[in-house]
């Protein structure tokens, strides 16, 4: 009580008298800027993740062979959540005598739920966005479909018993996929007539599924109750097994965002350590005092925790507001950008998250050396030489380094990047401390060659030594993090316009008969378009792993093992490995690998089967059984728009099975007829319009990319204000030593040439140091996290130097200058 | 709060001598070896009574002073305030004591700048747990002089009102003995004259001991008894 009473009324003094402006500046930068970026990183990546639903036309998808409970929707509506359904199955449609396999895919009013639909009134022209789904009675083909059963707008098709008529041609449908799972062309319809076509009878094989959207905090937990509660052979999906291509994107622009979350963290701590080490310094009297006066170690320590505690409560509010002011103005200033129409809401969670990482962040940083501050003796009363004494080293870094190491592991939960990052940090800590110390060294050396400022400058970095050496590592690791942060979004952004460039293939065409495969690559391209790789198709079944079966309908396995296990496989053979695939384990076949049963596979199905080299994998083959061998693993970059496959087999295994080839190819926008052309002269190839889908990847990355530069930004302008208020916070060391100099006669401009020295010198090597740190940890992060490609830069060392130089003595001029300027007497009484 | 000695430390007292020293020595190491700053001393100090440490700059006044006031720790040698062996307690246990038993003026003030006249005053009492520090306070800030100075921050008092608040906030708890360095010692003449007259003003009305470190001759003068220390020993 006795201690409260006292803390506060210090705070409260010394809050009046100006006292602890800096340092309530520092926590209250570091606490905006923490959960600025933090509500930031949570809005946008809400916005992203949205635009990436679209490719499942939904939040989450629950899929199965049998009618969905109605149950599941009942708690949806409960829950406020939207919803609808879509059921598909594979039927022949009929214009007259002419027929074609199809895709039916009946749906209910709200569908898609995200994402849109496009349509056109005639085949292979462009969509455009279209409200609702076709009434009752109507259907809307897609081109293919239209093109190959030679029916236009107003034709009446029959689908099983049913006659219903075309009102409009279907362009894309945002869930269309990119894994072409289906080869037959799609038609929409309304799920009201599906009774009437009879189609749906005990045995027919239809694909059910549940659509749900709403707000993120809901969906999730809508989520985990479906996790729970749904059935066996109920398959639940969302964004994280959307296409790979967006995934990809979504997880990259996520790192970057938990990148400058950390760095924004790291900031805080910086400038708690810093503001701490000001509290101590100005506080060793008062506690001195206290204790002669008769104050126990336990009240100082209570007095001095308690009011950093309240200022830190100040800090957090204030902080707080004004993190989510700063935020609020960037995404409306951005909204344009961003376009969407409502931004998502923010959510608590950053507040609380920032409010928790202030405080761990100042348990780290700030107790050990208030903890410190309370061991001074008594005795400084008699002797003001007298300090506390040497800190405890693993006592004084150890809550610190505890800290940091928590939050990267927040961050990265990754063992070995974590250990990573760990290591490295720690070397660039032990470099800059280091470093420092060589620098106070030289300087004392130096002082006797330079003009009587630099002396002066250069002198008190020397005299100040464990300040600034302390200086150093805070200042160096600043400029560091913000560096490396742009410079991985450089690299990412360089990686998503190498993504896509604009004339990416945009159709795909499968199911080309072997016969005429090479007549249709001459039709390509006498349409004036050129086919990417053409690789065979083969349609198989994984049937057993290292001997032991896969039962169809496998339960009880991870959502993923379930589907890829019981899921058709399009399989490939292939010679030459795909410049888009990249070998991560085992070796690509060579010629006399010919004729081997060796597979290759991509990671995503590696990983989610647990398989490893040298595994066998059985495959049931058009009725023939094919033992295999796991040969080596391949990293697909899904982005590319090629064909690709997750299992290819080594040449001389399949050539004599029957299957069709695939391809991708570009066409320009408006080629209808050529494609309609193309159908016509060869009825069996299926063609995919991926566009739409292209269109979705490219506004998700647009997103994403606006998403990292804007988080940048803020996270520079918010860590290049912390470091100033870094500096502001060894002003008052200065202020007395001025005041004297200039008693001794020294003009006004030799002062602040003197400060300028000292902070300019600082600021070179600490821009110097960071610059080498930001380049290699940017190659490692770069290369190993985010999976890019490195490129090394030089312009960002120059900023990091240059930079570096400039802010710290702005700074430290800005910090000087009101003190420089006084009348020196006023200083020496105060 | 309060501190009851333990019976053990009770062991030789004498309610005559409040403080008493015996054989105190402070050994610290330098670069040139180990240095004796106080060297062997032993003396008592009766209840009341005023006594003035005097000698020149480096004799290890101030060193003797922390060690009867328990602000530090001797190498060898013990020192009994008011019969409770002070060597025998921890840091916390002096500091408790001190709260109760002792107050200090300094050379250089020591108020807490962030504090008021007044606050600075009432600081030891609320140490102490006291309950009416506040009115305490008051009256003795009135007592040295300051009534119209009670809301005012040490940076807005000249020297001499500064050390009038210290004197104040020495006296304020009744002190058993009061330790003061060179009170005098940042003062001109005159001031350090006026503040020097309350000094002893308010030891003698407040029947203090009162233990005096000083240079200056009047001052030193004033004490019943005055103990000349060269070279860590009392001549
Ligand atoms: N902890 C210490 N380490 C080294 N020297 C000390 C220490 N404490 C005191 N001294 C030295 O002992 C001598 C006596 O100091 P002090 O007691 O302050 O003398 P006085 O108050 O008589 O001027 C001085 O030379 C001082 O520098
Ligand atoms: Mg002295």
């Amino acid at each position: 009580m006795k201690a409260v009473r006292l803390a506060l009324r210090l705070l409260s003094r010394e809050w009046r008298s100006g006292e602890l402006g800096v340092l309530l500046l520092a926590l209250t930068v570091a606490v905006a800027a923490l959960t600025g970026v933090g509500f930031l990183v949570g809005r946008i990546s809400a916005a992203v993740a949205l635009e990436a639903s679209s490719v499942l036309a939904a939040d989450i998808r629950l899929g199965s062979t049998r009618p969905i409970a109605e149950a599941y929707f009942a708690e949806a509506e409960r829950r406020g959540l939207k919803s609808a359904r879509t059921s598909s199955t594979l039927s022949v449609v009929f214009n007259g005598d002419a027929s074609q396999l199809t895709n039916l895919v009946a749906v209910t009013a709200g569908y898609p739920l995200r994402g849109r639909l496009l349509t056109a009134v005639e085949p292979f022209a462009p969509g455009t966005p279209v409200q609702g789904i076709p009434g009752p009675g109507e259907v809307w083909p897609a081109s293919k479909l239209l093109a190959a059963v030679g029916g236009k707008v107003g034709t009446e098709l029959s689908i099983g018993a049913a006659t219903l008529r075309v009102t409009r041609v279907l362009i894309s449908r945002p869930d269309q996929g990119g894994t072409f799972a289906e080869l037959a062309p799609s038609l929409i319809m309304n799920a009201a007539d599906l009774p009437a076509t009879q189609l749906v009878q005990p045995g027919s094989r239809v694909s059910y599924a549940g659509l749900f959207a709403g707000e993120r905090p809901a969906i999730e937990d809508f989520k985990a109750w479906l996790t729970d509660h749904k059935q066996p052979g109920e398959r639940l999906r969302d964004i994280t097994d959307a296409s790979p291509q967006v995934r990809n994107a979504v997880e990259r622009a996520g790192r970057f965002l938990s990148l400058a979350s950390l760095v924004s963290v790291l900031l805080c701590a910086i400038a708690v350590a810093m503001a701490a080490r000001r509290y101590v310094h100005r506080h060793l009297d008062t506690v001195a005092l206290l204790k002669t006066l008769g104050a126990t170690r336990g009240f100082t320590l209570a007095v001095a925790v308690l009011q950093l505690l309240a200022l830190a409560l100040i800090a957090a509010l204030v902080g707080a507001a004004l993190g989510f002011l700063a935020q609020e103005w960037l995404l409306r200033t951005i909204r344009g950008l961003l376009a969407v129409t409502e931004l998502p809401p923010p959510s608590a969670m950053p507040f609380a998250v920032g409010l928790v990482t202030a405080i761990a962040v100042l348990a780290g940083f700030a107790l050990p050396p208030l903890i410190q501050l309370q061991r001074v003796p008594a005795l400084r009363v008699l002797r003001r030489d007298v300090g506390p004494p040497p800190p405890i080293v693993l006592l004084a870094f150890g809550p610190a380094v505890l800290v940091v190491l928590l939050l990267i592991w927040w961050v990265v939960r990754d063992r070995h990047l974590f250990l990573y990052l760990g290591a490295g940090l720690a070397a660039f800590l032990a470099i800059l401390a280091f470093a420092g110390s060589a620098l106070v060294l030289l300087a004392g050396r130096l002082r006797g060659r330079v003009g009587v400022a630099w002396r002066y400058g250069v002198a008190n970095l020397s005299r100040r030594r464990a300040e600034s050496v302390v200086q150093l590592v805070a200042f160096g690791t600043g400029i560091m993090v913000l560096l490396l942060l742009g410079i991985i979004r450089d690299d990412l952004n360089s990686d998503w316009r190498r993504t896509l460039p604009p004339n990416l293939p945009n159709y795909f065409f499968i199911n080309i008969p072997p016969a005429e495969r090479d007549d249709f690559i001459h039709f390509v391209e006498a349409l004036g378009a050129r086919t990417t790789r053409v690789l065979p198709m083969i349609r198989g079944r994984l049937t057993a792993i290292n001997g032991r079966p896969i039962e169809e309908g496998r339960r009880g396995g991870r959502g993923e093992e379930e589907g890829f296990a019981t899921r058709e496989q399009n399989l490939t053979w292939t010679t030459e490995l795909g410049p888009d695939n990249r070998i991560v384990a085992g070796h690509w076949w060579t010629e006399a690998d010919a004729g081997k049963p060796l597979v290759s596979l991509a990671t995503e199905f590696q990983e989610s089967l647990g398989l490893r080299l040298g595994d066998h994998l059985t495959f049931d083959i058009g009725g023939e059984t094919i033992e295999t061998t796991v040969a080596s693993i391949r990293k697909v970059k899904w982005d590319t728009f090629r064909p690709n496959f997750f299992i290819e087999f080594a040449p001389g295994v399949l050539e004599h099975v029957a299957g069709t080839y695939m391809t991708s190819a570009y066409f320009t926008p408006g080629t209808a007829r050529t494609l309609a052309e193309l159908a016509h002269r060869f009825p069996s190839v299926s063609i995919f319009d991926i566009d739409e889908l292209l269109n979705q990847v490219r506004a998700v990355l647009d997103k994403a990319a606006l998403a990292v530069q804007s988080v940048f930004v803020f996270t520079l302008l918010a860590g290049l204000t912390v470091l100033l208020a870094a500096v502001q916070s060894s002003r008052d060391e200065r202020r007395y030593e001025s005041a004297m100099l200039r008693t001794l006669g020294a003009r006004r401009s030799t002062v602040v040439q003197g400060v300028l020295a000292e902070f300019l010198t600082l600021g070179t090597l600490s821009g110097l140091i960071a610059a080498a740190g930001a380049s290699l940890a940017a190659y490692y992060l770069t290369t190993r996290w985010l999976e890019l490609r490195y490129t090394f830069e030089l312009v960002p060392c120059i900023v990091g130097i240059a930079g570096g130089a400039l802010l710290v003595a702005s700074g430290g001029w800005l910090a000087t200058r009101s003190v420089v300027n006084q009348p020196p007497l006023r200083t020496l009484r105060a | 709060m309060s501190s009851n000695p333990t019976p053990s430390t009770h062991a030789q007292a004498n309610f005559d001598s409040v403080l008493k020293a015996e054989n105190l020595s402070k050994q610290v190491s330098s670069p040139e070896g180990a240095l004796t700053i106080v060297d062997d001393v032993s003396l008592s100090i009766a209840r009341g009574e005023s006594v003035a440490v005097a000698g020149p700059s480096g004799a290890g006044k101030s060193t003797l002073l922390a060690l009867l006031a328990g602000l530090d720790t001797p190498t060898s040698g013990r020192v009994l305030l008011e019969g409770t062996d002070l060597t025998r307690l921890d840091e916390d246990g002096r500091a408790r004591l001190r709260a109760e038993r002792v107050g200090f003026v300094f050379q250089s003030f020591h108020l807490i700048p962030a504090l008021t006249a007044l606050e600075n005053v009432m600081l030891p009492l609320e140490l102490a747990g006291r309950a009416d520090a506040r009115r305490a306070a008051a009256e003795t800030l009135a007592r040295v002089g300051l009534k119209d100075r009670t809301g005012h921050y040490p940076r807005q008092l000249s020297g001499g009102e500064q050390q009038r608040v210290a004197i104040a906030r020495a006296f304020v708890t009744a002190p058993a003995v009061l330790f003061a360095d060179e009170p005098t010692g940042n003062l001109d003449t005159a001031t350090g004259a006026r503040v020097g007259e309350l000094l002893f003003e308010l030891n003698a009305s407040a029947h203090t001991t009162l233990v005096l470190v000083t240079h200056d001759r009047e001052l030193a003068a004033r004490c019943a008894r005055t103990l000349r220390m060269e070279a860590g020993r009392i001549a």
